[in-house]
């Protein structure tokens, strides 16, 4: 006896679109994350066909961390939002010194987006995921009506454990404490906007998109005693070590010179008239050490790619008014605010 | 990085700090009015008042486009998306200027008026070509610096027939406010401003030259340095100002020589005049009206201007009361002399244009300065202290 096919014809992948049935619930759902979302998340936990995930945990500390993304436009230079809805995760959940170990993924499909584009964002993810050793391991779709959505939106949530001896908080940065940043700043925000409809310019430069746990790994490997760790996503590291100076009660003294930035980063925030502080990364991390622990942690980043151009770039102060203040490439001191407004709406 | 890096040097700060300093004699002060919101942001960003003795006050001047457009103007702004169902493309300085009636064109769009950000005209006219069946209007704000890129608009429309399109026009015209700080103190209300100088503008006079300035020399005795935007034209201009008011000179000097004549780009002229006309009168935030200080569409043009083709009400909104955003574009006032002031006027809530652009004063005071005063203000809770060297 033949079995059965579940779907008489496979999905046209080149030709059709989204449409409402495949959020419905019924066979043309099941169809879409049968032929689409299982064939390449593919992972043990997923094959078993559960509406949850089900796994046994160590021993210790769990994180979890929750992420939505609606970029536009949603193919950028050097990514696009499915490899960028997994780097994002992984690195929220690895911000704690925690090693990421599951992904979900919720998707929020416009009616009418082709099916060939989603394929294009699906194997991106499941290709960033591969690489970063963080399986989806459950996920969900919905479909809302044409001019509702913009194309998709990825929601994931990471869980991870952290390490025995590591415990890292805002809470515990003190003055004199140095601030470590782990490479050139303002390459994502700036190829978000290179490839914007109005505003397209010609740039070498790419998106620094990147899953940031293992360097996080070498880094609390060097120095367990690390304080504190931050991706500086939207709002960049200005708003970074705003929130992070509110939260310990200390002041932060930035040297200007001391930040890395490419040139071409630099050159394009001029003309835009940006401040490449106030320009998302994801690809980038500040960490916060004792002063004693410093060079030896720099040394860590250092060693590692993702770390290569790693810089001290300035202090923890006693300040009760929590400023961030910057010594300027010109010898004369300002500060470095919260980002008011909205620089750059919807880039991750 | 090649043609900036060089304008922000630390040797170059640390040497012409030593200079101004040797020059700016003790027991006076000198009192120089940078009309340009870009030089008030590079005196703030770069720490410029930092490396400048106590007596070198920088005042600042009205040179912010987004600052100096008055409520009634941005309320028309918002009729024309609003009621006259207009595709409106501004500046994205102008989304969170207040209007009357606690509204901003940020605040229009989020209520369903069609409002886009632009960055050029051309996106403007590219919103019409693609729209042919709404009625787009282009936003037109900036002094002589935004003004060619609007005419060459105008006349793309008119060679393409573009008949959707129409520009919203307030350009405004730098010497007629200079004029007016200038003649203030005879006539104004009481609250006379002392200015020894001005820092020129960079990129206006790139379009209309340094000749302009002379009548201020001549007539006003006052000299005028006309200075580029990075911090080390500033100083550098700065030590200019302060030779000339010790030796008593009076002229136009000229220290963005890399990029500002004379003559100005006589092109950029031609093609603004053959495009739009003097107003009679037009009203700037903080100065009031002012006879001929800003440009209007010739009737060569008419089919293409929004004041023309749709029916504006002339709107009486008036400034948030309390806020002294006219005194500060004055310069009759400072940022920390207002109530409202980091009160519950911030970058995030504001209630005035000046904290609006980064290139108004209240903004640049509160995101790069505000340290100072609130540390002082916290050593010596008694005064209400002031960023050094800054008015």
């Amino acid at each position: 006896m033949t079995t059965t096919k579940r779907f008489p014809t496979r999905l046209n992948m080149k030709n059709d679109r989204v449409n409402m049935t495949h959020g419905s619930g019924g066979r043309a759902m099941a169809q879409l994350i049968d032929e689409l979302f299982l064939t390449y998340f593919d992972n043990e936990l997923l094959r078993q066909g559960n509406d949850q995930a089900s796994f046994a945990v160590s021993a210790g500390r769990m994180v979890m961390s929750t992420d939505g993304h609606v970029v536009s436009p949603l193919f950028f230079p050097g990514g696009d939002i499915g490899s960028l809805s997994v780097h994002g995760t992984i690195n929220d959940v690895a911000m704690s010194g925690a090693k990421p170990l599951y992904l979900s993924a919720s998707f929020i499909l416009e009616e009418g987006y082709p099916l060939a584009d989603l394929k294009r964002i699906v194997i991106s993810m499941a290709a960033a995921a591969k690489d970063a050793g963080v399986p989806i391991v459950t996920g969900d779709t919905k479909v809302v009506e044409a001019g509702k959505g913009d194309g998709v939106f990825i929601t994931t949530t990471g869980v991870g454990v952290v390490p025995e001896g590591v415990s890292l908080s805002g809470v515990q940065v003190e003055p004199g404490d140095v601030v470590l940043l782990s490479g050139p700043i303002g390459d994502h925000g700036v190829a978000i906007m290179s490839s914007r409809e109005n505003l397209e310019f010609e740039t070498t430069i790419v998106s620094d998109s990147a899953p940031l746990h293992d360097l996080v790994a070498e880094m609390v490997k060097a120095v367990p005693a690390i304080k504190c760790m931050r991706d500086p996503t939207r709002g960049g590291v200005a708003s970074t070590l705003n929130e992070l100076a509110q939260q310990a009660g200390v002041g932060f003294a930035l040297e200007e010179e001391a930040i890395p930035v490419r040139n071409e980063v630099r050159a394009a925030c001029e003309l835009l008239g940006l401040d490449p502080l106030y320009v998302a990364n994801e690809g980038k991390l500040v960490a916060v050490c004792r002063a004693q622990d410093a060079e030896h942690l720099l040394a860590a980043m250092r060693a590692h790619p993702k770390g290569a151009q790693a810089a001290i770039i300035g202090k923890a102060v006693a300040d009760d008014l929590s400023f961030v203040t910057m010594e300027t490439v010109f010898g004369g001191n300002r500060i470095v605010d919260w980002l008011a407004g909205e620089q750059l709406p919807r880039i991750c | 990085m090649k043609y900036i890096a060089e304008f922000r040097s630390k040797e170059g700060a640390r040497h012409l700090a030593q200079e101004i300093k040797k020059a700016a004699e003790t027991g006076r002060t000198y009192n120089i009015m940078e009309f340009c919101g870009g030089h008030t942001h590079a005196i703030f960003r770069y720490g410029v008042q930092d490396l400048v003795p106590d007596n070198v006050k920088f005042i600042h001047g009205p040179g912010c486009p987004v600052c100096v457009l008055p409520v009634p103007r941005i309320d028309n702004a918002i009729q024309l998306a609003k009621d006259h169902d207009a595709i409106l493309c501004t500046y994205a300085d102008m989304m969170r200027v207040p209007a009357s009636k606690k509204q901003s064109l940020i605040k229009a769009k989020a209520e369903g008026a069609d409002i886009r950000m632009v960055y050029s005209t051309q996106d403007a006219l590219r919103i019409a070509r693609d729209n042919p069946a709404r009625q787009v209007v282009f936003f037109a704000i900036g002094f002589e610096t935004t003004t060619p890129p609007t005419a060459v608009a105008l006349k793309q429309a008119k060679a393409e027939a573009l008949e959707n399109f129409s520009v919203f026009c307030n350009h405004v015209l730098t010497p007629s406010a200079m004029r007016h700080i200038l003649q203030q103190p005879q006539d104004g209300d009481g609250d006379p401003v002392i200015i020894d100088g001005f820092l020129g503008p960079s990129h206006v006079s790139s379009i209309i030259g340094s000749k302009p300035y002379e009548v201020f020399a001549r007539e006003f005795g006052k000299p005028v340095v006309i200075a580029g935007f990075e911090p080390l034209d500033v100083m550098q201009s700065t030590l200019m100002m302060i030779r000339q008011i010790n030796e008593g000179r009076c002229q136009v000097e000229n220290e963005y020589t890399r990029v500002v004549t004379p003559e100005g780009n006589q092109k950029a002229q031609r093609l603004v005049h053959e495009v739009l006309e003097l107003r009679d009168s037009f009203e700037w935030r903080g100065l009031g009206w002012v006879p001929e200080s800003a440009l209007q569409i010739r009737p060569e043009f008419a089919a293409f201007d929004a004041e023309k083709r749709f029916k504006l009400i002339r709107s009486t909104g008036r400034d948030v009361k309390g806020c002294a955003c006219p005194e500060i574009l004055r310069g009759s006032k400072r940022p920390t002399d207002c109530k409202l002031f980091g009160t519950v006027c911030t970058p995030d809530n504001p209630q005035g244009s000046c904290m609006v652009s980064s290139e108004g004063s209240c903004a640049a005071y509160w995101s790069y300065g505000r340290f100072r005063m609130e540390r002082d203000q916290l050593a010596n809770p008694s005064q209400k202290q002031q960023p050094e060297g800054t008015i």
